[in-house]
């Protein structure tokens, strides 16, 4: 079957979909993103969420034919997704009026290399600056889930609790780093997002 | 394999009529696991997503109608006031990413005796209403679980709404797990205290084939309450009370060794959550005697 749906923000179209495929192996395998991590297939690891739209899922349990028509955000496409959340693109930010872009934010446009679909040459989001540099990353099999359902948590509570980092990040396997570094992040960027405000 | 995708509920009523054996998905946090490990390959699969009809929920005068696939995530935000027993309940659902997706109808579906919803909705009284071509009927909760993942639906049936009797008292819900998140229950255990009926009523997840409720138990406590006048007087349930309470809820289980427990620890803990889950809400009810948010 054919399925049609939004990935990080551009049309998609993928064929010869086999009817008990998952939006995961869609993802990874027809549209060459391999970011959603393919793990324990039964929605235990969290290694393969992804926004769909706009709610952090597990894409392996989402069936592909089920994505007809909606729209998903992979850790590909979080950067920009960021930056766009950001410049008032998205969610409640219109209701401040800063909807568009801003005569600042148009005067430093430039050209980028920058791709929304592999995430290369975008500059990197919060979330993913604060992994980096509170060291939150080991193996790295984690972080793309990590990282998505964090986002998602900065986004509809900036300044949460441990106890709400814990909840939000609790579908989230991580066997590497023992979650102390992970959580330092997410504190890092709530910080650091307080500070820009 | 074929992938149904009625856009409203006569389409999907139709389409299950004219193939009886396809699978309804809608969340899909148990069809796809049974899909991505090859343990099944349905012919058709149905999904739901797109019938609005079963994202709904109304709080009425006596019930809460609860769309199929209102998922675990809302009950928890939007229903803790009316339902706080199946809000605790869908709190300890997997994690944020499970309950994002999945619902009661799934929970209901499934059948599964470890199903988190299951003593919540025994506890606070509940009707399943399913429908298919031929009509609509009520299933009273009591008779929705027929065996080991098995329940009353016909094969052209799907699970419309679940009528669930808002709470006139407090409720509690208690589960067995060996942490917080990602567990499937080794035990659990709901219960609800009904003021305006002066009943207790509880279900046990888990620890028998099917979800059940502990009948006995309740009809000593419903009794024992009466009699002590302890609905008027809001006095502290002596511990003996508890005591048999708890013993008879135990004896209510049916349980077996698996990978999770052992059977004789089942009992043991059922007992355990029933004699808490009473403190709880008796605690809750003599404090306030009115219906509390669930504070687990």
């Amino acid at each position: 079957m054919r399925v049609n749906f939004t990935v990080n923000g551009r049309p998609q179209e993928a064929d010869d979909v086999w009817e008990g495929e998952s939006l995961l192996y869609v993802l990874r395998e027809r549209m060459g993103l391999p970011g959603s991590k393919n793990a324990c297939e039964q929605g235990e690891c969290g290694s393969c969420t992804v926004r769909l739209d706009g709610v952090p899922v597990c894409s392996c349990l989402v069936a592909a034919g089920q994505v007809e028509g909606r729209e998903v955000v992979t850790v590909e496409g979080l950067a920009e997704y960021a930056q766009q959340r950001a410049e008032g693109h998205q969610g409640g930010g219109c209701a401040t009026g800063a909807c568009g872009t801003s005569l600042d934010q148009a005067k430093r446009w430039e050209a980028r290399p920058a791709d929304s679909q592999t995430g290369e040459g975008v500059e990197l989001a919060p979330i993913q600056k604060a992994f980096i540099d509170a060291g939150a990353v080991q193996c790295g099999f984690c972080t793309p889930g990590l990282l998505v359902a964090a986002d998602e948590l900065l986004e509809r509570n900036a300044d949460p609790s441990d106890q709400d980092i814990r909840e939000a990040l609790s579908g989230n396997l991580c066997r590497c780093t023992g979650y102390e570094k992970i959580l330092d992040a997410v504190r890092l960027a709530a910080a650091r997002q307080g500070e820009a405000v | 394999m074929d992938f149904l995708r009625p856009a409203s509920w006569e389409e999907a009523l139709a389409a299950k009529a004219e193939h009886p054996t396809a699978v309804p998905i809608a969340g899909g946090t148990d069809v796809m696991v049974e899909i991505n490990f090859d343990h099944r390959r349905p012919e058709y699969l149905l999904d739901l997503n797109r019938v609005e009809l079963l994202r709904d929920w109304e709080a009425g005068e006596e019930n809460v109608r609860l769309g199929a696939s209102v998922t675990y995530t809302q009950i928890m935000e939007q229903l803790r006031a009316e339902l706080p027993g199946l809000a605790l309940a869908s709190h300890t659902v997997a994690s944020p990413q499970i309950r994002n997706r999945g619902g009661v109808g799934g929970n209901l579906g499934t059948a599964s005796p470890a199903g988190d919803a299951h003593p919540a909705l025994l506890a606070a009284g509940a009707e399943v209403e399913v429908e298919s071509v031929r009509g609509s009927r009520f299933i009273p909760i009591d008779e929705f679980y027929t065996g080991v993942k098995r329940n009353a639906l016909q094969p052209d049936e799907l699970i419309k709404t679940v009528h669930i009797k808002k709470a006139d008292g407090p409720q509690q819900y208690s589960k067995v797990g060996t942490r917080n998140a990602m567990v499937i229950a080794v035990c659990a255990f709901g219960l609800a205290l009904h003021p305006e009926t002066r009943t207790v009523r509880t279900g046990i997840g888990s620890a028998a084939p099917t979800p059940v409720r502990a009948k006995e138990a309740e009809e000593f406590l419903n009794a024992a309450l009466e009699e002590g006048g302890f609905w008027d007087n809001g006095k502290i349930i002596t511990p003996s009370i508890a005591k048999q309470f708890a013993d008879l809820a135990s004896a209510a289980c049916n349980p077996i060794d698996d990978v999770r427990g052992t059977a004789r620890y089942r009992r043991h803990a059922v007992g355990i959550m029933a004699r808490r889950t009473l403190g709880w809400t008796w605690e809750q009810y003599r404090s306030t005697g009115a219906t509390l948010e669930g504070a687990a």
